[in-house]
């Protein structure tokens, strides 16, 4: 049997909007994967901290704040300095498309926006894991 | 990406490297074939940490109690790591793992490390590979572990054979004096703990706790489960609970300490040939069971007889028939 992923969604900075990465949770849950939530007004910091303990599979970093440029960044250095090197990092939320493509230059793996529909997030992890291989 | 071979991470655990102690824990629980060595070796290395385990109905205020108690036991000087085990759906297998919210406060102390697990369709309240992933942090240096269980019921009990010291988290307005009688849940209490005692009907069922343990016979080691009430919300007899832990930790120094301490060994090599059992017998069930449940359906033969025949394919014994 296949081991469920495991996926820590992550709300970073004055962001209260829960209500997408809650569904998003809901739907990975039901789709057999183990959901880490973070809870809300995370420091990147904490949110590393927790995804290495946690050793998730993805990263994925709820934001609907327009804070993206600077905590991604972040998170990517702090990985680094963890000695992190095979965590799949997603975004998710409302971002400018100019900042999409300097995201995933810096490394992050897929940028969910508003408009993707349920299934499609879930295609698009077991993707990434899949193509991660085992670890 | 380059595959870190478990016998390696045994080492960098010992130093209590994060990312190995992590990712080791990963594999425990998947039950990489690969890793089973190396968690042997870490049974072999384990057994300085004090285990402490939680349990409790849900919503009884575990999680927010660790997260309190992990804090004070921090101010001591002690290291501690928390393993918090929430429920894998029936469904879907998949799980929200939510514990560590509650545990923010100290989610940044480096001498504190804590993984959540799910279910995975285990019952009595535990992971299966729970036990690995406590030596796993034991061997990585962590003076305490607190194993907080999933919300139980009345009869998850597993809890007890898993612990040095049992605490049992119990909230006010749950029921009468009735359920304090009842066998299961409550009689593996090594300490009893009332939350959220800032609320009004907290005495009643502090009351009751203390009649139903007046009226019961104390155990061989002569421990007597104490009752403590305690408030996260006002840092209410959180000190207390500290001291309970503490002398039950002393208490566990003579001849009780070594009973205890084989007897959770036996019941972890139970749960493990259970495992392996299970392991072999599955793949076997996959190639039986739909013949099986065809002539159950049509009420042509008994779950009895059917399973006999299965568990005899198993252990070789329908060869001699």
């Amino acid at each position: 049997m296949a081991q469920p992923i495991r996926v820590l969604l992550a709300k970073v900075g004055l962001d209260g909007h829960d209500r997408g990465v809650k569904v998003v949770a809901r739907t990975l849950r039901d789709a057999g994967m183990d959901v880490v939530y973070s809870g809300l007004h995370r420091s990147p910091e904490e949110v590393v901290t927790a995804a290495v303990q946690e050793d998730v599979d993805v990263l994925g970093v709820s934001l609907l704040s327009g804070v993206q440029m600077t905590v991604f960044p972040k998170i990517f250095a702090l990985l680094k300095e963890k000695g992190v090197e095979d965590m799949v990092v997603v975004a998710g939320g409302v971002m400018p498309d100019d900042d999409v493509v300097e995201l995933k230059k810096m490394g992050v793996a897929e940028v969910m926006l508003q408009d993707t529909p349920p299934n499609a997030i879930v295609e698009t992890l077991t993707r990434l894991v899949t193509e991660r291989g085992a670890r | 990406m380059a595959y870190t071979p478990s016998a390696e991470l045994v080492g960098r655990v010992e130093k209590g490297e994060t990312f190995a102690v992590a990712r080791l824990i990963s594999r425990a629980e998947a039950g990489v074939p690969e890793a089973r060595a190396a968690i042997g070796e870490i049974y072999r290395k384990a057994g300085r940490a004090h285990v402490v385990g939680i349990t409790g109905v849900p919503g009884s205020g575990k999680s927010t109690l660790v997260g309190v108690l992990v804090k004070k036991l921090r101010a001591t000087g002690a290291t501690i790591a928390v393993v918090a085990i929430d429920p894998s759906s029936p469904y879907s297998g998949g799980s929200i793992l939510g514990d560590r919210i509650r545990m923010a406060d100290v989610a940044l102390d480096p001498g504190v490390f804590i993984r959540s697990m799910a279910t995975r369709g285990a019952v009595g309240g535990m992971a299966h590979a729970a036990l690995d992933v406590v030596d796993i942090l034991d061997v990585a240096g962590f003076d305490w572990i607190v194993l907080e269980t999933v919300g139980v019921g009345q009869d998850e009990v597993e809890i007890a054979h898993a612990s040095h010291t049992t605490v049992v988290v119990s909230a006010p307005g749950l029921g009468d004096e009735v359920q304090a009688i009842k066998a299961g849940i409550l009689e593996i209490a090594d300490i009893h703990v009332v939350s959220k005692c800032d609320r009004s009907d907290a005495n009643r069922t502090l009351t009751d706790l203390k009649m139903m343990l007046k009226e019961a016979m104390p155990g061989d080691s002569g421990w007597r489960p104490p009752v403590v009430g305690v408030s996260a919300l006002n840092d209410q007899g959180l000190d207390t609970l500290l001291e309970a832990a503490a002398r039950h930790r002393k208490a566990l120094d003579g001849p009780a300490g070594e009973r205890r301490r084989r007897h959770i060994a036996a019941f972890r090599l139970a749960k493990t040939a259970e495992t392996l059992v299970l392991e072999r017998l599955k793949p076997l069930m996959a190639t039986c069971s739909a013949d099986a449940a065809q002539k159950l359906s049509a009420r042509h033969s008994d779950p009895y007889s059917e399973a006999d025949r299965l568990v005899g394919e198993f252990t070789g014994e329908n060869d001699h028939d």
